[in-house]
């Protein structure tokens, strides 16, 4: 099953894809309303508790970046700040001349986890999404990188539409993925190329951290990201898993000036 | 805690390099590869929910690790959402404070985030009270002492901060809101003392009162 989470007629309800009569795409809420998809403001299908990601976690996307494999997986945190709902709207600063998506596998964490086995990860594991996880490269600096000015910004990263359960999806590791800007195909890979799988990952991971029920893990993006400019739409798709809108808003939309 | 939000949010941020001791020890590696240039912009760092540990409560020392870092620091908690906050009023955006204790595994260089080394289970002792901002004239004058089995070992000062509370809201709202509950530890001074299992952390903040840990065996 599919489960979003949406905020209709003065409350949030958990929603599921729902074809209208009209043949148009909606959503059916759980008290049984059915709404059109472009009538609800999507959210975060969950209320995330630590929010882990991944770098570097496709061989080419590493090529393209001109960095060797790591001797561990390359791992950062974020804040709920960061996240985004399906549909919203993303600041690219005026003073900026590299920002790029990332599309990436989302594993939403559903039991606890401390020092799993790779063969029983997959167990711990409630769904998935997608995530675009921006990036503003012009703010990277060489200090816990990638710094929290380039990977934390409010509102960019992306997450949903939906979570996806864990037992409509069952090989994460052959999902093909792909970014459409504007409409043209940018970015194509497939999970198969993740240099550490998602078994990999929750057994790397719950070795030092205990993984709770509400953790996400946004896995990694492959090659082809590519710098997004004011006004562009930016969707990311991964089989079985539907597609994620965002669109890339100015500063005038946030009363910025456009310094820094 | 007694004032408003009430709770804390379970998110805490700390910013790396923000004691001048700690950026003075770098050096002139400061500017040396890997890093080719100091911080601009705050370094910040998470510690996650599975780090939060109450006061008194054991640190677990993880097997192969000979000492762990004390990182004593000065934690802010917000009181209301913080988005680009103005270095004048920032301070109004505060609740209170409380001890953080940022332990650490010793690691070097700060190049990538360093999660295995800082975002483990109970790597993160928090004192277990938030005392309100009214009570606290200076946030930016506050003596900050490490004992460890009651031996004084590190005396510190939040009066040289690089960036000051006021000046550290106001950069990293710039970018990244903070809500009602978060914490923000506001810099670590170098040298951190080291402990062993078996020993007894306590960190004093002139105003806040003690935070006190006693670290031992994984698996003990």
């Amino acid at each position: 099953m599919k489960w979003a989470r949406v905020a209709y007629a003065g409350a949030v309800h958990a929603a599921q894809p729902h074809t209208l009569e009209d043949g148009g795409a909606g959503v059916r809420l759980t008290d049984g309303r059915t709404v059109a998809e472009d009538a609800v403001v999507w959210l975060p299908p969950i209320e995330p508790g630590t929010i882990i990601a991944l770098g570097l976690n496709y061989a080419e996307r590493a090529r393209e970046l001109a960095f060797a494999k790591q001797a561990e997986p390359l791992v950062f945190l974020k804040g709920p700040n960061a996240l985004l709902g399906h549909r919203g709207f993303t600041r690219r600063p005026a003073d900026v001349k590299f920002m790029h998506y990332e599309c990436e596998l989302a594993v939403i964490i559903g039991a606890t986890a401390r020092g799993v086995r790779r063969s029983e990860a997959l167990a711990h594991v409630a769904g998935y999404s997608i995530a675009n996880d921006y990036a503003i490269r012009d703010y990277l600096e060489n200090w816990y990188r990638p710094n929290l000015r380039v990977k934390n910004r409010d509102g960019a990263t992306v997450l949903g539409p939906y979570l996806v359960e864990a037992a409509d999806v069952p090989d994460p590791g052959n999902l093909a993925l792909r970014t459409y800007v504007n409409g043209r195909l940018t970015q194509a890979g497939s999970t198969r190329e993740m240099l550490n799988d998602v078994p990999s990952l929750i057994e790397y991971l719950s070795s030092f951290m205990t993984l709770s029920s509400g953790d996400v893990i946004l896995t990694g993006t492959p090659e082809g990201a590519v710098n997004v400019n004011v006004g562009d739409e930016v969707v990311c798709e991964i089989d079985g898993l539907g597609r994620l809108h965002n669109t890339i808003a100015g500063d005038a939309l946030f009363h910025r000036d456009g310094a820094r | 805690m007694d004032v408003p939000p009430y709770g804390l949010s379970g998110t805490v941020y700390g910013a790396l390099l923000n004691h001048r001791s700690a950026l003075e020890a770098l050096g002139t590696s400061l500017s040396a590869p890997p890093y080719g240039a100091a911080p601009r912009a705050p370094v910040l760092y998470i510690k996650p929910r599975n780090t939060l540990l109450s006061c008194s409560a054991p640190v677990r020392v993880p097997r192969g690790v000979a000492e762990l870092e004390v990182g004593a620091t000065l934690g802010v908690v917000i009181g209301r959402p913080a988005c680009r906050l103005d270095e004048g009023t920032a301070l109004e955006s505060i609740a209170g404070y409380l001890i953080v204790n940022d332990v650490s595994i010793p690691h070097l260089p700060y190049y990538r985030p360093s999660i295995p080394q800082k975002a483990r289970d109970g790597f993160c002792p928090l004192s277990s009270t938030v005392v309100p901002r009214a009570r606290i004239a200076n946030p930016d004058r506050l003596g900050i002492r490490v004992f460890i089995d009651g031996e004084l070992r590190a005396s510190a000062n939040t009066d040289a901060l690089v960036r000051p509370v006021a000046r550290l809201l106001a950069d990293v709202t710039e970018f990244m809101t903070l809500a009602a509950g978060d914490v923000l530890a506001v810099g670590v001074a170098a040298p951190a003392p080291r402990v062993r299992a078996g020993q007894r952390a306590r960190i004093e903040i002139e105003g806040l009162g003690v935070l006190e840990n006693p670290f031992v065996e994984e698996g003990a």
